[in-house]
């Protein structure tokens, strides 16, 4: 099962044996007031900065989300990726729950773009799987839908089955969904973290499709968050994830390390390359 | 204030619910009146938590542990509260907007004000306006609070909000809204009576505006 996702130029491919390929979450003006009200104001260039640092500290994928008060998002987004993909070359993460600011997006986004997202929602499906198919792009499947977020796994990993087999049935082929099974907050319930674990292995052994997660969430409300969200990744990659959105600059050298240790980093050259390149950056 | 009081604040910090139960045993066995044992100890106990928590000394696990002490040393106090007690305990109802799925933020929301010694009724997440209509017709809550997570689902805590209006129910609540994208001044402009960043903040918001009402 191998995800293949195409910037203007680079190619990135999603795989259980490859190594973890990062998608860069930063441009994202939720919880991120200063990038709300640049974007608000109409200052779109910002972006520009954003991939850019990001790509530089490893990114391999490109989230674009500009969902903020006071942003026409149907204009916004497609000028955000036209923007990004002028100064980067990685494939883009189109990150809306807009269908409308999401097929503007989709129009000019060059490459093959991933859909970020869809749910378990029938309205969602509906209108947001066949644009998916229409534009060949790839689509996040979030494990939720009008219940909810499940607290079981199983019921989670019935979401994931139910969003692939509708991918499927308007011809979206299975390596093009990614599951994201949901991490929890953890200073709210201490089994959360587990449940989403597994999750994820149910939906690897019986869908065998590549997987996604927005880890950080996970630590929400306690001290440390990086250690708790590295120790996570290493977890949650171990049991399927292969994509995680995530602070790039952050936990990359931690994901160079399970990659290492899982044996998907031969010679541990990416490692030790991510090592250099820290030293000569002085931290 | 009795030294028995004193304690119960303090264990209730530390999250010890068996000492939370035997002080506040003990202290109705001094003969401290139950509403004393509360606003003195439990309250103040929690007001304690609700400070720390705010300037980042104690984190969320923590301010959930006091909570469920206070709940433990509440189930004592609760048959032996007088009614005007029991008034001074506000209502609050809760749920996430039509469309808004996201309810980690709304339950925290929930557990600490239950911790702060609120009656919190969470009647859910993706609620239509007329949900939170029926719920203040039912409940008689003190507080209406709202959550959203996304920016298009925002819009629809101002669509509640003059649901509210239009159902007449406006004038018998305080308003208030939080989520990731909502800010002060959005809270402003939609006519809600207050916005909190945080958890702990929607404690601090939630009292001001019942001690307002009160007062």
């Amino acid at each position: 099962m191998e995800t293949i996702l195409e910037g203007t130029k680079a190619i990135v491919r999603i795989a259980p044996h490859h190594r973890t390929v990062l998608i860069g979450e930063r441009i994202n003006p939720t919880g991120r007031k200063r990038l709300a009200a640049e974007l608000a104001a109409g200052n779109i260039e910002i972006v520009k900065q954003e991939a850019l640092t990001q790509v530089d500290s490893g990114a391999d994928v490109i989230d674009v989300n500009v969902g903020a008060i006071g942003v026409d998002q149907v204009t916004m987004l497609p000028r955000a990726v036209e923007m990004v993909q002028e100064v980067v070359d990685v494939p883009i993460s189109i990150d809306t729950a807009d269908p409308v600011a999401l097929e503007a997006a989709l129009k000019v986004c060059r490459g093959k773009a991933l859909v970020n997202s869809v749910n378990g929602k029938e309205e969602i499906l509906s209108r947001v799987l066949p644009l998916v198919a229409r534009y060949k792009a790839a689509v996040i499947g979030l494990c939720m839908d009008e219940g909810g977020i499940p607290g079981e796994p199983q019921k989670r990993m019935d979401i994931a089955a139910k969003i692939l087999k509708r991918a499927q049935e308007i011809g979206i082929p299975q390596e093009d969904v990614l599951i994201d099974c949901l991490a929890m907050t953890v200073s709210a319930d201490h089994e959360a973290g587990l449940a989403t674990l597994d999750a994820i292995r149910k939906v690897r052994t019986e869908l065998g499709v590549n997987m996604t997660l927005g880890a950080s969430n996970a630590s929400f409300g306690m001290p440390d968050r990086e250690i708790l969200n590295a120790a996570y990744l290493a977890l949650a990659i171990r049991e399927g994830v292969n994509a995680p959105i995530v602070n790039v600059a952050r936990v990359r050298q931690a994901i160079l390390a399970v990659d290492v240790l899982l044996g998907r980093d031969e010679y541990a050259q990416n490692y030790i390359k991510g090592y250099r390149e820290k030293q000569r950056e002085g931290k | 204030m009795s030294g028995v009081l004193e304690q119960i604040a303090g264990v209730l910090y530390e999250g010890d619910d068996e000492s939370v139960c035997t002080l506040v045993q003990k202290a109705l066995n001094e003969g401290i009146k139950p509403g004393q044992v509360l606003r003195n100890g439990l309250l103040a106990g929690m007001d304690q938590v609700g400070v720390d928590f705010r300037a980042g000394d104690l984190f969320v696990p923590e301010v959930l542990i006091s909570a469920r002490a206070m709940h433990a040393g509440m189930d004592i106090l609760r048959p032996l509260l007088s009614q005007s007690d029991l008034a001074s305990s506000n209502k609050i109802v809760i749920g996430t907007v039509q469309g808004d799925l996201h309810d980690i933020g709304k339950n925290l929301v929930g557990m600490m004000l239950e911790g702060g010694g609120f009656e919190v009724i969470d009647i859910g997440i993706d609620l239509p306006p007329e949900k939170f209509v029926d719920a203040i017709k039912t409940e008689h809550p003190d507080i209406v609070g709202m959550s959203a997570m996304l920016t298009t689902t925002m819009q629809n805590m101002k669509h509640t909000i003059d649901a509210l209006e239009n159902a007449g129910v406006r004038e018998e609540v305080r308003v208030i809204v939080g989520g990731a994208p909502v800010t002060k001044e959005y809270a402003d402009e939609i006519g809600a009576d207050g916005y909190a960043p945080d958890a702990g903040s929607a404690v601090e918001l939630a009292r001001s505006l019942v001690k307002q009402k009160d007062g």
